[in-house]
C-alpha cells in the first residue's frame, strides 16, 4: 500500500517533502544552499511575513517569497550569501530602482532576510 | 541556519509539533523555542522570549520589540484531512483538499478500495480507522470525515474523533442512518459528545453528484476551520 513509502530522487520538490526536507537532502548531498525569509511587509505585497524560498548553488528553487516578481534578484543575492557565508538583509519597493527592474508592480514593500544553511 | 536548526523543524513538521525560530537580522544569530522550551545561540530578554512563546497558538511569523530587529517564524502542523472509506467521494475529495493545503489519508482496510488505481497520488492507509488514528494522532489541526457508510469503519473512527482535539468531524449518511448512529454513539458513551458530528455532511449547496458533494464537504470544514463552529 502506497502513502508510507520512500520519496522520489528528483531535483525538484516533490508534493509531499516539505521545503526544509528539501533543503536537508540537498545539504546532505553536499551541495550550498540558503534559505530567504520574508521578514517584513507593507502595503499589498503578496507573500506574507514568514514566506520562505530555499535556493541551492545551482539555482534551483523551491517555495516563493512574492509572487514571482522578485525571486530572480532573491535568488542572485542568495547565491552571493552561499559564496561569502554572510546573511544579507533585502528590500524591495516600488519606489526602489531595483525593484522596477525586477518589476515589484503590485504596490507593495517587502523585506527578505536570505541566510547560508550549514 | 544551523543544521541542527534545520533538522529540528523538518522533525517537528513530520511530528506536527509547533515551532518558533527566532532569527537576529543583524548577524542571522538563532534560537529555537519548542513546548519544552528554548534552546540556541542567540538569548532573548524574559518579555521577548514571552512574546515568541505566544506565538505558538497563533501561528502567526512576526518581529519581536525591542531595539534590534528579531523575527521570530513561527511552524505550526499544516491542516490534515483524514478521510475513512476509500468511497466515490473521497476519490473526488482527496485531491480537491490538497490543492486546498491538506495533507490527506485515506484510510480504508478494504484493499479494493484503498487501490492505487483509485487513488492516484492519495497517501493511503490500509489498517482499521482506529490502529490507523492511533498512529497519526487526532490534533487540532485535523479534520476527520466518516464517509464509508459501514459501522464497522466509521464508529471506531467516531468513537476516537469525538473526544479528541480534531477541529472537525462529519460523517455521511441520511437522516435515518446518522439516527442509528447517534444510538450506537450514545450507548459508547460519548452522548455528550455527538453533536459534534456534523451530519448531513458538508454546506447544503444543492449537489448531488460525488464531486459536487466533495465541494461541499471541503468548503464546510474550510469553514469550520476558520470561522469556527457556527453553533
Amino acid at each position: 500500500m502506497g502513502g508510507h513509502g520512500e520519496k522520489p530522487k528528483a531535483n525538484v520538490q516533490t508534493d509531499t517533502e516539505s521545503l526544509f526536507e528539501t533543503l536537508r537532502r540537498w545539504r546532505a548531498e553536499g551541495k550550498p544552499a540558503a534559505l530567504a525569509t520574508v521578514v517584513s511587509t507593507w502595503g499589498s505585497s503578496p507573500r506574507p511575513e514568514g514566506s520562505h524560498l530555499a535556493v541551492d548553488e545551482a539555482g534551483h528553487f523551491v517555495g516563493s517569497v512574492s509572487g514571482g516578481c522578485i525571486e530572480g534578484a532573491v535568488i542572485e543575492a542568495a547565491t552571493q550569501v552561499m559564496a561569502s557565508g554572510c546573511p544579507q538583509l533585502l528590500e524591495f519597493g516600488v519606489s526602489d530602482e531595483q525593484a522596477w527592474q525586477v518589476g515589484l508592480a503590485c504596490g507593495g514593500r517587502v523585506q527578505v532576510f536570505v541566510e547560508p544553511v550549514e | 541556519m544551523k543544521a541542527a536548526t534545520l533538522a529540528r523543524i523538518a522533525q517537528a513538521q513530520q511530528k506536527r509539533e509547533a515551532l518558533v525560530v527566532v532569527t537576529r537580522l543583524a548577524d542571522g544569530a538563532q534560537c529555537v523555542f519548542d513546548a519544552a522550551g528554548s534552546g540556541g545561540g542567540l538569548v532573548l530578554a524574559p518579555e521577548q522570549a514571552a512574546e515568541a512563546a505566544a506565538l505558538f497558538a497563533s501561528g502567526r511569523s512576526t518581529s519581536l520589540s525591542g531595539p534590534e530587529t528579531l523575527f521570530a517564524r513561527a511552524y505550526v502542523p499544516s491542516p490534515r484531512l483524514l478521510i475513512i472509506g476509500a468511497v466515490h467521494i473521497a476519490q473526488a475529495l482527496a485531491p480537491m483538499a490538497a490543492a486546498a493545503g491538506f495533507e490527506v489519508v485515506v484510510i480504508d482496510p478494504r484493499g479494493a478500495f484503498a487501490s492505487a488505481e483509485r487513488f492516484p497520488g492519495v497517501e493511503l492507509c490500509d489498517e482499521w480507522p482506529d490502529e490507523a488514528l492511533a498512529r497519526l494522532g487526532l490534533d487540532g489541526a485535523t479534520a476527520l470525515v466518516a464517509l464509508s457508510h459501514d459501522p464497522k469503519l466509521d464508529d471506531p473512527a467516531l468513537e476516537l474523533a469525538l473526544p479528541s482535539q480534531v477541529f472537525y468531524i462529519g460523517a455521511l449518511g441520511s437522516r435515518r442512518t446518522h439516527e442509528k448512529r447517534l444510538g450506537r454513539l450514545r450507548d459508547a458513551g460519548l452522548g455528550d459528545k455527538v453533536g459534534r458530528i456534523h451530519s448531513p455532511i458538508g454546506l447544503d449547496l444543492g449537489g448531488r453528484s460525488p464531486a459536487e458533494i466533495a465541494v461541499a464537504i471541503l468548503a464546510e470544514v474550510i469553514q469550520v476551520r476558520y470561522r469556527g463552529e457556527a453553533g
